[in-house]
């Protein structure tokens, strides 16, 4: 029995002027320590994919199991969440952001100033805990908003193009670090981008989606040389260029 | 060093525009009381009616010598705070309700926008007589005035919050009041402290009001008394009241602002 799967997934949006079905019969399982990446055109639906494999709203049919327990309406299932900002809150210091999940967990107070500093220094931050996120530059902050995902100890990890708005050298950096944690937490991962190359080198395998309605299109196996690299050494390989070519084909016959 | 003395040039011209600034808002004041001061005495404005700053200086001296107007200030301020207050904070309570059941603020949508429209004041004869002739309609209409306006404005900073920090505590399992508390309540600060400076002049009308309708005690009953006995010297001695501690009502609120909103 697979770690998650997604069994028959439809998804409509309903607005007063139509109903648009954003996915349509989503079939996947993905295994426990395993990165996966959704990547696909504009509208392909892998952004509603991850909400609501993330449990935030309800498919219209369909569903998700992680560990053979329902995902929508799991109190007791912990998951992480990264968005394409930080939303850090910007009236918390870094150290009450980082521990926000445990105080809505109702954990033991005590122990956050120890979580706090061991995140940060986890995530190659130095002890910032008393500043506030303003005081933090972009890569810095979402280095925080990992360390955040991560004090709950999440069984899953959902990634929202969590890269793309930092500049190029933060976001290679930040790759390498949620790679290198994922893989030292045994952690299990969905990445969604738009980034061909950021897929490659930071995943397993590889969703691809056609749009309108979204549907997976075709599955892309990374393979095992550039699996052990990290997504910095990988984007050097030889074979990352010919399945980038190989996607990018893909990708330009869906548009 | 050169770096230093450039510094110490930018920081003297500051305090060099900060002072003409001074110089400019005293010469207003200054101007303002000669004039009025001149126009008085030469009867260009019929002193009358106008009173001048030296009568309206020497009432001023004499109640406060006999203490008459420490009464009616104390009156009129305790009532335009507890107005203020209360105005604030129903208006605040209400907006959480609405933001709670967005299916009731659907329902409540149109009555707003009534009482909104709606001119306050106007329900003061109906307080007085129902409530009594006392401090306890004062503070009402002094709350009323403010209470809906507060309730539409929070209510919209509330809904305007991103949605996406309600996104991360979903993703940690938060219920809805710890949404409130975490989320949307911090993040409506800002505008709730703004709601906070207008309230501060709305309960003052509200209070004036009440007090003409009233007429017993307060800085509101001295100006329609006034009125009503043609000393034009004690309505405005009553109006530079009212100025003086509005504005000081109005700092205070700002000073507030300055230590709870730490973020900016």
């Amino acid at each position: 029995m697979s770690f998650l799967s997604v069994s028959n997934v439809h998804h409509t949006y309903f607005s007063k002027e139509a109903a648009t079905e954003a996915l349509q019969d989503i079939n996947l399982t993905i295994d426990k320590g395993e990165f996966v990446s959704f990547i696909g055109p504009s509208g392909c639906g892998k952004t509603t994919l991850l909400s609501i494999i993330a449990g935030l709203f309800e498919p219209t049919s369909g569903s998700v199991h992680i560990e053979n327990q329902e995902v929508y309406g799991n109190k007791d299932l912990s998951i992480g969440y990264m968005l394409q900002q930080d939303y850090l809150f910007p009236w918390k210091t870094i150290e009450e952001n980082i521990t926000l999940g445990l105080k809505l967990l109702k954990q033991e107070k005590k122990s956050f100033t120890n979580v706090a500093s061991s995140l940060l220094s986890d995530v190659g931050l130095p002890p910032v805990e008393k500043k506030y996120p303003r005081e933090l530059s972009g890569g810095m902050r979402q280095r925080v908003a990992l360390a955040r995902t991560l004090a709950v100890d999440p069984k899953i990890l959902l990634l929202d193009e969590p890269f793309s708005a930092l500049d190029y050298q933060s976001k290679l950096k930040l790759e390498d670090l949620v790679s290198n944690k994922l893989k030292e937490y045994g952690k299990t991962a969905v990445l969604v981008t738009h980034d061909i190359g950021e897929a490659i080198a930071m995943s397993d395998r590889i969703f691809l989606f056609s749009a309108r309605p979204g549907k997976l299109h075709q599955t892309f196996l990374v393979p095992e040389e550039l699996r052990t690299l990290t997504p910095f050494e990988a984007r050097a390989h030889s074979s990352y260029s010919s399945l980038f070519q190989t996607i990018w084909k893909e990708l330009e016959s869906l548009e | 060093m050169n770096n230093q003395k450039l510094h110490e040039q930018f920081l003297q011209s500051l305090r060099k525009e900060k002072r003409w600034v001074r110089f400019y808002q005293l010469l207003i004041l200054i101007a303002f009381f000669g004039l009025w001061e001149t126009a008085s005495r030469f009867r260009w404005i019929d002193p009358l009616i106008f009173s001048s700053p030296s009568k309206v200086m020497n009432l001023l001296i004499d109640n406060i010598a006999d203490g008459s107007i420490l009464v009616h200030i104390s009156y009129t301020l305790f009532e335009t705070v507890l107005g203020f207050i209360l105005g604030t904070l129903l208006g605040a309570i209400l907006a959480a309700i609405l933001w709670w059941s967005p299916f009731l603020s659907k329902v409540l949508d149109p009555y707003l926008v009534i009482l909104n429209s709606m001119p306050k004041v106007a329900l003061g004869p109906i307080l007085i007589v129902a409530m009594g002739p006392g401090m306890g309609s004062i503070i009402t209409m002094g709350a009323i005035i403010s209470v809906i306006i507060s309730t539409i404005v929070i209510y919209t900073a509330f809904r305007n919050v991103d949605a996406n920090y309600l996104k991360v505590l979903q993703t940690f399992n938060a219920s809805r009041s710890q949404m409130f508390k975490e989320a949307i309540l911090p993040s409506s600060f800002p505008t709730i402290i703004s709601t906070l400076k207008v309230n501060v002049g709305l309960s003052w009308v509200g209070v004036i009001v009440g007090e003409f309708l009233v007429s017993s005690k307060g800085l509101g009953y001295l100006i329609i008394y006034g009125f009503q006995v043609f000393n034009f010297n004690l309505v405005l001695m009553s109006l530079l009241i009212i100025a003086v501690f509005a504005t000081i009502m109005y700092q205070l609120v700002e000073l507030l602002e300055k230590k709870l909103i730490k973020s900016e």
